[in-house]
C-alpha cells in the first residue's frame, strides 16, 4: 500500500505492508535510524516520535495510521543552519545521556511536554516522562535538561 | 554539580561536554542495530521450550524450502567448526548440541532474506525432544539424585580472567568454588562480645541494556568480520578465532556505539551463532535479538549467602564467615570470575582479623548468568552491609560511627596479599552522612542509613594503545576501549589534550576495531580511566619523546638542548609547536608520529587490584505501613575516584549505578516458576522509572588523587550500585523495625514482614 505524510516538514510517499510499524518504515525504508527500538511493546519509549504533535510509540504504531499526518522525528529538530533544538542543546549541557539509546525518544517526549506546557514543574516532568526508560542516567540529569530547555525556549520567545 | 577541585589542569578535571553529544542528540550515532551491509541476510533463532532435554532429531526440510530462506543451521550442522566457546571454560555450544540445558536456549537459526521471513520459517522446524529432569536452584543442583547438566570435562577458556582451577564438568553440577581464609574464625566467634548471623538472598537480575544483543557477521575466505555490541571485542575475537580455527589476524571485531552494557555485554554472546549463520549462508548475516530474547541470554548470578560477623567488646569487628551458593545457570560464562570476586568482596572494605569465606557456583537449568555491574559485589554487600547495621544495633552503636571505626584506613593492608587500601572511607562516609542530614530529626516511618562498598576493581592490567600526532598538530587516539556511554570518547581525549598541550577538539578517538586499534583486554570492571587512561598518557609522553628527537634533528642540535614545553618544544629562542616539528622533520606539511604504550602487570600496576573501588551511598526512605510501599526521600552518592578526569561524567556513573542498585533494592527480580522464567519481558520486569526518582538527590566526589591512574585517578561506576540493596534493607529496619534479608524489598515482602512483627 502507498502512504503519504509530512515528515520533518517535507511531503513523503512510501510503499509499505499493512503490518509494517512506523518504526520499521522510518528505519528500514526512509533511512531514519535516529528513532531507536528497544522493548517493542510500548513500555520503554525509546521509539517515541510525534504524530500531529502527540507522542506515539513507533514500535507498535502501524505505519498506515500515519497517512496524511504530520510526523516529527529526532532528525527533524536541528535547524538547517545546524543549530540544535534547545532540548538537544540542554541534553548536551546537562550530560542527560550516556549510551544515548534512549535519547531520541526522550527528546521527542520532552518536546511534546514543552510544546504543551512551556514551564513544567519537576512533578509534571516526572509525570509526563514516566513512559520513557533510561537505564544509564538515573533520570536526574534528564529532569535538569528539560528544566534548562524550558528556560532556553522561554528566553528565545522573548527575543 | 559538586566535586570540582582546584587544580592546575587545563583540560582534565573539568566537566567538558561529551564528544559524542551532538551525534547522540540528533539521532546520528550509529549502533550495530542501525548498520546494514550489502547482500545482508537476517537470522532468527528457534529456542527450546524445555529446560532440560535430549534433542532426538531436528527436521528442517520444510523451513529450508520456505521461500526466502537461505538456510537453517542446527547443532547437527557444525562439522568443521569448534562449536564450544567460553571465557572461563568452553562449555557453551553456539547452538544446542545433543541436548538443551535451559528453556530459551537456541536450538536452530533460520537465515532468510528478511527478518519476517526468517521468523515465519521458525515454525516449520520440527524438533523432537526427550525431556530430562531439570534442576533450578543450587540446592537442587547439589542433591544426590540430581541429573548432571554437563557430562564432560571442558577445555579451559583461552583467556581466563582468574587464576584458580575451574571445577566445571568434573562429575558434579559444581561450576566453580573459591575460598579465602585468614586468622581463626572459630576461635574469634568464641571470644566475641556479640555475633550476628543470618541467611540472605540476592535475586537474579537483568541488566536491560536498552539495545538488545546484536551482531552482523561476514565470514569469507578473507576471515571472520563481525560488527557487534560487545564490550570486550578482543575477548570475542579470541572465541571466534578458536571456533573457526583461524589466526588472530583473520578475525576482526568492530564495535560502534553500544546502547548500554553494564557488564551484560561482557564476553561472547551472539557472535559465534551469527558467524556460523554467515559461514553456512555464505553471505553477511545480521542477528538482532529482541529484549525478550536478551533476557534469555544473560542475567546476573543470584546468591544464597549465610553470613556471620562478630565484634569484640570495643566494637571492633573481629571475624566474618560466609558460605555462598550462586546459581550460574546453564553455562559458566563469566561466573567463575564472579565467584572469585564475590568471595573477596565479602570482606567489604573492613579490616577484619579472622575471615573464612567459601563460595560455590552451581549449574542449573536456567538462563546463563554472567558479569553484571559490580561483579558479584552487590550479591555479597547485601549481607555484608546488612550485618554491619545489625551488629551496630545489637551493641547499641550508631551504625555510621561503627563503620568509621572499622573501615579500612588509607594505606592499610586490610586484605592479605592485595594492594593497600587507596581510598578514604572516612571522608566518603562523612560526605554521604552529611548529604542526607545525619543526626537531624526524622519523621515517623522514615529511616536513614549510609553504606559503603570497596571492591577489588580494575580487572587485569593488559592494555596497549597508540596516539598518532599528525602534521597539523592534531591527534588521533587508537583505543580498544569501547564507548558504552561511560564516556571513554570524552575522557581519553581530555587526557591526550592535557598531555600534548593541544586543545580538546583537536583530539579524535578511533575505538574498538580489533584490526586497527591496539589490544585492550576489556572495557569493564571500571578499568578504562585508570588503565587505558594511563596508556593514553604514556603514549602521548612517548610521542613527545620522539618529537623531541625529531626537533633536535631539525634544529641540528643535541637532543639534550631541546626542552619540551606545553604544546611543543623550545631550544634557546626558538619555539616549535608539534605541527612545526613534524612538518619540518618530513619537509612536507604531512606525516605523523605514533606514540605507543604497553601496560602490563608490572611497575605501579604490579599489585592487584589495580585500585580499590570505594564509594558510599546514603539514603532516607519512608515506608507506608498499610501497603509496605517504600518511598525514596533522599539519595546521596559519594564516589571516591582519586581525581575525576571529567567530574560530570563520574557523577553520572554514580547516579546511574545507584539507580540500578535502587531498582534491585526495591523491585527488580527475575522470577522462575519451575522451568520457566515468569517475567521474561519488560512488561513484567519492573525497572526504575522517572516516578521512582528519589525526592532529593545529591552527587558528590572525593578526590584525593590517591589512585594509580593518570593524575591519581581511579575508576568508578560500579561501587554505588553495590551498597544500595543493603542500604534500603537497613533503612527499612530503621523506619519500621523489620529486618528483611532478601532483595528486592517489594511492598508485599515489607507488608508481610510488618504483619509478622505486629502479630
Ligand atoms: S521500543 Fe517502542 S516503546 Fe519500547
Ligand atoms: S542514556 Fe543509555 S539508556 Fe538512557
Amino acid at each position: 500500500m502507498n502512504l503519504q505524510f509530512t515528515l520533518n516538514g517535507k511531503p513523503w510517499s512510501v510503499d509499505c505492508e499493512p503490518a509494517d510499524t512506523l518504526a520499521e518504515v522510518l528505519r528500514n525504508q526512509l533511512n531514519l535510524n535516529g528513532t531507536k527500538v528497544s522493548c517493542e511493546v510500548q513500555v520503554c519509549g525509546a521509539c517515541t516520535v510525534l504524530v500531529d504533535n502527540l507522542p506515539v510509540s513507533a514500535c507498535t504504531y502501524l505505519a498506515y495510521e500515519a497517512r496524511g499526518k504530520n510526523l516529527l522525528t529526532v532528525e527533524g529538530l536541528e535547524k538547517a543552519d545546524g543549530t540544535l533544538h534547545p532540548i538537544q542543546q540542554a541534553f548536551i549541557d546537562d550530560f542527560a545521556f550516556q549510551c544515548g539509546y534512549c535519547t531520541p525518544g526522550m527528546i521527542m517526549a520532552a518536546k511534546s511536554l514543552l510544546d504543551e506546557n512551556p514551564n513544567p514543574s519537576r512533578e509534571e516532568i516526572i509525570h509526563h516522562m514516566d513512559g520513557n526508560i533510561c537505564r544509564c542516567t538515573g533520570y536526574v540529569p534528564i529532569v535538569a535538561a528539560i528544566q534548562r530547555a524550558a528556560g532556553m525556549i522561554a528566553k528565545e520567545k522573548k527575543q | 554539580m559538586s566535586g570540582e577541585t582546584k587544580t592546575d589542569f587545563q583540560i582534565v578535571n573539568h566537566s567538558i561536554p561529551r564528544r559524542d553529544g551532538r551525534v547522540k542528540v540528533t539521532g546520528k550515532a550509529q549502533y550495530v542495530a542501525d548498520l546494514r551491509l550489502i547482500g545482508m541476510a537476517y537470522a532468527k533463532v528457534l529456542r527450546s521450550p524445555l529446560a532440560h532435554a535430549k534433542i532426538i532429531s531436528i527436521d528442517k526440510s520444510k523451513a529450508e524450502a520456505h521461500p526466502g530462506v537461505y538456510c537453517v543451521v542446527t547443532g547437527f550442522d557444525l562439522d568443521g567448526l569448534n562449536p564450544y566457546f567460553g571465557h572461563a571454560v568452553k562449555d557453551h555450544p553456539l547452538l544446542a548440541i545433543d541436548k538443551v540445558r535451559y528453556a530459551g536456549e537456541p536450538v536452530a537459526a533460520v537465515v532468510a532474506i528478511d527478518e519476517r521471513t526468517a521468523f515465519e520459517a521458525l515454525e516449520f522446524i520440527d524438533v523432537k525432544y526427550e525431556e530430562l529432569k531439570g534442576i533450578f536452584t543450587p540446592q537442587e543442583a547439589l542433591a544426590k539424585d540430581a541429573p548432571l547438566l554437563h557430562e564432560k570435562k571442558f577445555e579451559a577458556g583461552a583467556l581466563r580472567g582468574f587464576e584458580g582451577d575451574v571445577t566445571a564438568g568434573q562429575g558434579t553440577n559444581i561450576c566453580q568454588t573459591h575460598k579465602i581464609q585468614w586468622g581463626d574464625v572459630d576461635k574469634a566467634f568464641k571470644e566475641a562480645a556479640a555475633v550476628i548471623e543470618g541467611d540472605y538472598y540476592f535475586p537474579m537480575t537483568y541488566a536491560y541494556a536498552m539495545e538488545p544483543y546484536v551482531a552482523i557477521a561476514d565470514v569469507t575466505d578473507q576471515g571472520v568480520n563481525v560488527y557487534s555490541s560487545a564490550q570486550h571485542p578482543f575477548m570475542v575475537r579470541h572465541d571466534l578465532k578458536n571456533i573457526f580455527n583461524l589466526p588472530v589476524s583473520k578475525v576482526r571485531l568492530i564495535v560502534p556505539f553500544v546502547g548500554g552494557g553494564y557488564g551484560s555485554k561482557s564476553y561472547t554472546k551472539v557472535e559465534p551463532l551469527v558467524a556460523a549463520c554467515s559461514w553456512k549462508a555464505k553471505r553477511p548475516v545480521k542477528l538482532q535479538l529482541t529484549v525478550e530474547e536478551a533476557m534469555l541470554t544473560t542475567r546476573s548470578d543470584d546468591a544464597y549467602t549465610w553470613m556471620k560477623t562478630a565484634v569484640d567488646k570495643n566494637g571492633k569487628i573481629i571475624a566474618r564467615q560466609a558460605k555462598i551458593m550462586m546459581n550460574t545457570g546453564a553455562y559458566a560464562e563469566n561466573s567463575p570470575l564472579v565467584v572469585e570476586k564475590s568471595t573477596n568482596r565479602c570482606v567489604g572494605p573492613y579490616a577484619i582479623a579472622n575471615v573464612l569465606i567459601e563460595n560455590m557456583s552451581l549449574y542449573t537449568n536456567t538462563v546463563p548468568a554472567s558479569s553484571y555491574r559490580g561483579f558479584g559485589c552487590a550479591q555479597v554487600t547485601l549481607p555484608g552491609e546488612s550485618q554491619i547495621d545489625e551488629l551496630a544495633t545489637k551493641i547499641g552503636r550508631d551504625p555510621y560511627e561503627f563503620r568509621l571505626q572499622n573501615a579500612a584506613k588509607p594505606g592499610e593492608e586490610f586484605f592479605p596479599g592485595m594492594r593497600p587500601f587507596d581510598g578514604t572511607l572516612k571522608q566518603d562516609l562523612d560526605t554521604a552522612a552529611k548529604a542526607i542530614g545525619w543526626g537531624t530529626p526524622l519523621a515517623k516511618g522514615h529511616g536513614r542509613t549510609v553504606a559503603v562498598s570497596g571492591s577489588d576493581a580494575g580487572a587485569y592490567p593488559l592494555t596497549s594503545t597508540a596516539v598518532r600526532v599528525h602534521a597539523d598538530g592534531s591527534a588521533t587516539i587508537m583505543t580498544g576501549s569501547t564507548e558504552l556511554g561511560q564516556g571513554s570518547h570524552t575522557v581519553l581525549p581530555q587526557i591526550a589534550a592535557e598531555e600534548l598541550g593541544i586543545t580538546y577538539d583537536k583530539v579524535n578517538v578511533i575505538s574498538s576495531d580489533t584490526a586497527i586499534t591496539p589490544y585492550d583486554r576489556s572495557t569493564g570492571a571500571s578499568r578504562t580511566t585508570t588503565l587505558m587512561g594511563s596508556a593514553v598518557q604514556e603514549a602521548c609522553q612517548e610521542a613527545i619523546a620522539q618529537m623531541v628527537v625529531m626537533a633536535a634533528d631539525v634544529l641540528k642540535v643535541k637532543k639534550e638542548e631541546i626542552q619540551s614545553v606545553r604544546g611543543g618544544v623550545r631550544c634557546g629562542e626558538v619555539e616549535l609547536n608539534w605541527s612545526q616539528v613534524i612538518s619540518k622533520f618530513y619537509a612536507l606539511p604531512d606525516g605523523e608520529v605514533i606514540g605507543r604504550s604497553y601496560i602490563r602487570k608490572s611497575g605501579k600496576f604490579a599489585a592487584l587490584p589495580v585500585f580499590w573501588e570505594a564509594a558510599a551511598t546514603g539514603v532516607e526512605l519512608s515506608v507506608d505501613e498499610d501497603t509496605g510501599k517504600i518511598t525514596m526521600e533522599k539519595l546521596a552518592t559519594v564516589g571516591d575516584v582519586g581525581l575525576a578526569i571529567n567530574p560530570a561524567l563520574a557523577e553520572g556513573q554514580d547516579i546511574g549505578a545507584a539507580t540500578m542498585g535502587m531498582g534491585i533494592g526495591l523491585f527488580e527480580e527475575l522470577v522462575y516458576e519451575g522451568s520457566q522464567l515468569m517475567n521474561g519481558s519488560i512488561l513484567d520486569y519492573r525497572l526504575p522509572r522517572f516516578s521512582d526518582l528519589p525526592k532529593q538527590v545529591e552527587l558528590h566526589l572525593v578526590q584525593n588523587r590517591d589512585g594509580v591512574g593518570p593524575y591519581g585517578a581511579k575508576g568508578g561506576g560500579e561501587a554505588s550500585l553495590n551498597s544500595m540493596a543493603a542500604n534500603i534493607a537497613n533503612a527499612v529496619d530503621k523506619a519500621v523495625g523489620v529486618r528483611i534479608r532478601q532483595a528486592p524489598l517489594t511492598p508485599e515482602r515489607v507488608w508481610r514482614a510488618l504483619k509478622e512483627k505486629n502479630k
